[in-house]
């Protein structure tokens, strides 16, 4: 598939609403990224499947809790071994009762990386098979990137 | 199971590798379900090492973030501060000074070679061969000596600043590099028929912990781990940075996908290493080692970037958020052994013990870097 094609694809689900229309073109050299999609919580699965199918490998997912905005980031971090292009997925979850579908049925090695966000942010991902505790002692129930944690 | 009317039980058991174990390099543990010898599932159970390095990035300014990045991968730590100091000068606008990026290069390179030199020796130990061990340390030795000499460290190195580096590197460094890479060169035949070519080491590496390519593409796994499964991907190519572009070097690649291939990519990687390192000694432009005005107190424009390098075992990424404040908003570091360590469960199922310990010493894994 070519970035175009790819760019067609994924811009069928970027949303509109929060932000405006997201699907933005990027300066590598100036962002690290060739391609930023927001799309909304129950499309990032639907957005991997397109990447997945794109050859495109999953390199990282995490977090950015914007407190003020009461909603958390979760961004998702593509890169091709063969283009060597790279594509940022976004989406926003609400801080009080974030929940949104997993991406391990899709890449399994979002597995660990859920359960990473789980751990730091206190995100559900539903459908993930093990949202056990990766890095913190099995019992924590205290997520340590939330803006509003304290010690 | 039922076979001819007979049932036959299967029976497995359950055993504990680790956290305190010589094969897992440092304190990781893997809960083994064991059918005799051969696994039916491998659960890595990580996290002892743990230090919650996103956070500190978080709660302390952009200076004094910089020698975490040195604790992080301590085999290669270099890179992990590249990666950094490369993402803050990309949202405060640094430019960095000729002359510092090639000492960035030179040093990362060298430490990439210290690095693959541990790797090769530790591998070695984990499939019960002790003398390379005292071979690789030799001249690993050789490499701390000379990054002492100049970053004033032997392993969790601080050597980068916003802006440059923080010393520069004289004829004695020079000379030392030179001497070093001479010596390598003619070690380089040793150790392929110390290694290489050993019977024992061939028959517990040729063939065995095979990762496919699109295993390691749905794993996100980098570094000679991807190049050992025959993907050609590097960041230093893919996305060049730095002084990368200048030089003239190889990828290598090898399509086993076995231990075997994976020990054949970092070889041959302290060969393409010393070609770099040599490139850039002999064009080392003159000129300052530090930026001018960059400010006491850094606080980069409100934005995000991402910045990748390769590090000893793969993609190492720093996401960094700015509010505009002297302090991140948020950091993310992509670390390669935990993408690389994620496919073991998948990649163990089914081979013998042994086997699944030659393959998790293939994966060159640092375990305070899975943890971060």
């Amino acid at each position: 598939m070519s970035f175009e094609k790819l760019k067609c694809a994924l811009a069928t689900l970027a949303e509109q609403g929060i932000d405006a229309l997201l699907i933005v073109d990027t300066e590598h050299a100036v962002t690290g990224t060739d391609l930023e999609v927001t799309v909304l919580p129950e499309n990032v699965t639907a957005a991997g499947r397109i990447l997945y199918q794109a050859n495109y490998t999953l390199e990282a997912i995490t977090g950015i809790d914007w407190l003020t905005q009461g909603r958390i980031e979760i961004v998702y971090d593509y890169t091709c071994f063969v283009s060597g292009k790279r594509v940022t997925v976004r989406t926003f979850v609400g801080r009080e009762q974030p929940q949104l579908p997993t991406l391990s049925g899709v890449y399994p090695g979002a597995d660990w990386h859920e359960r990473e966000t789980h751990d730091f942010f206190g995100v559900l991902f539903s459908g993930h098979p093990d949202l056990t505790p990766l890095l913190l002692p099995e019992d924590a129930d205290f997520h340590p990137l939330r803006k509003d944690f304290t010690g | 199971m039922t076979i001819e009317g007979t049932t036959i039980h299967r029976e497995t058991f359950v055993i504990n590798l680790g956290p305190q174990h010589p094969a897992t390099h440092g304190v990781l543990r893997i809960k083994l379900t064991m059918d005799g010898e051969y696994i039916v599932d491998a659960e890595p159970v990580i996290g002892y090492g743990h230090r919650m390095h996103e956070k500190m990035g978080e709660n302390r300014s952009y200076t004094k973030f910089l020698p975490n990045t040195g604790r992080i991968d301590y085999a290669c730590a270099l890179s992990n501060g590249h990666a950094y100091v490369c993402a803050v000068e990309r949202l405060a606008g640094i430019l960095v000074p000729e002359r510092a990026e090639f000492l960035r290069v030179i040093t990362t390179e060298l430490n990439r070679i210290a690095s693959h030199l541990l790797w090769a020796g530790a591998f070695l130990v984990d499939l019960g061969g002790f003398t390379p061990l005292l071979y690789t340390f030799d001249d690993r030795e050789a490499i701390l000596d000379l990054l002492e000499s100049v970053t004033g460290a032997r392993l969790t190195f601080c050597y980068f600043r916003f802006g440059g580096v923080c010393n520069d590197i004289d004829e004695d460094f020079i000379e030392g590099t030179r001497r070093f890479i001479a010596r390598m060169r003619s070690r380089m035949p040793m150790y392929h028929s110390l290694i290489t070519h050993n019977v024992i080491f061939r028959g517990r590496c040729e063939g065995i912990g095979e990762i496919p390519a699109e295993t390691c593409r749905r794993y996100g796994a980098t570094g000679p781990v991807l190049r050992g499964s025959g993907v050609s991907y590097d960041v230093r190519k893919a996305e060049p940075y730095s002084a990368y572009p200048l030089f003239d070097f190889d990828v290598p690649v090898y399509h086993g996908g076995d231990c075997l291939a994976r020990y054949l990519v970092r070889l041959d990687e302290i060969v393409e290493s010393m070609r770099i390192i040599e490139q850039a000694i002999a064009r080392l432009p003159e000129g300052p080692v530090m930026a001018e005005k960059v400010p006491r107190t850094l606080k980069p424009a409100e934005g995000q970037c991402y910045f990748n390098v390769e590090s000893a075992r793969g993609n190492f990424g720093v996401r960094l958020v700015s509010d505009g404040s002297d302090t991140a908003y948020r950091l993310k570091l992509r670390s390669p052994s935990f993408s690389n360590f994620s496919l073991f469960r998948e990649c163990s199922r089914g081979s013998l013990l042994p086997d699944a310990l030659a393959l998790l010493g293939s994966l060159d894994l640092v375990i305070p870097e899975i943890d971060r």
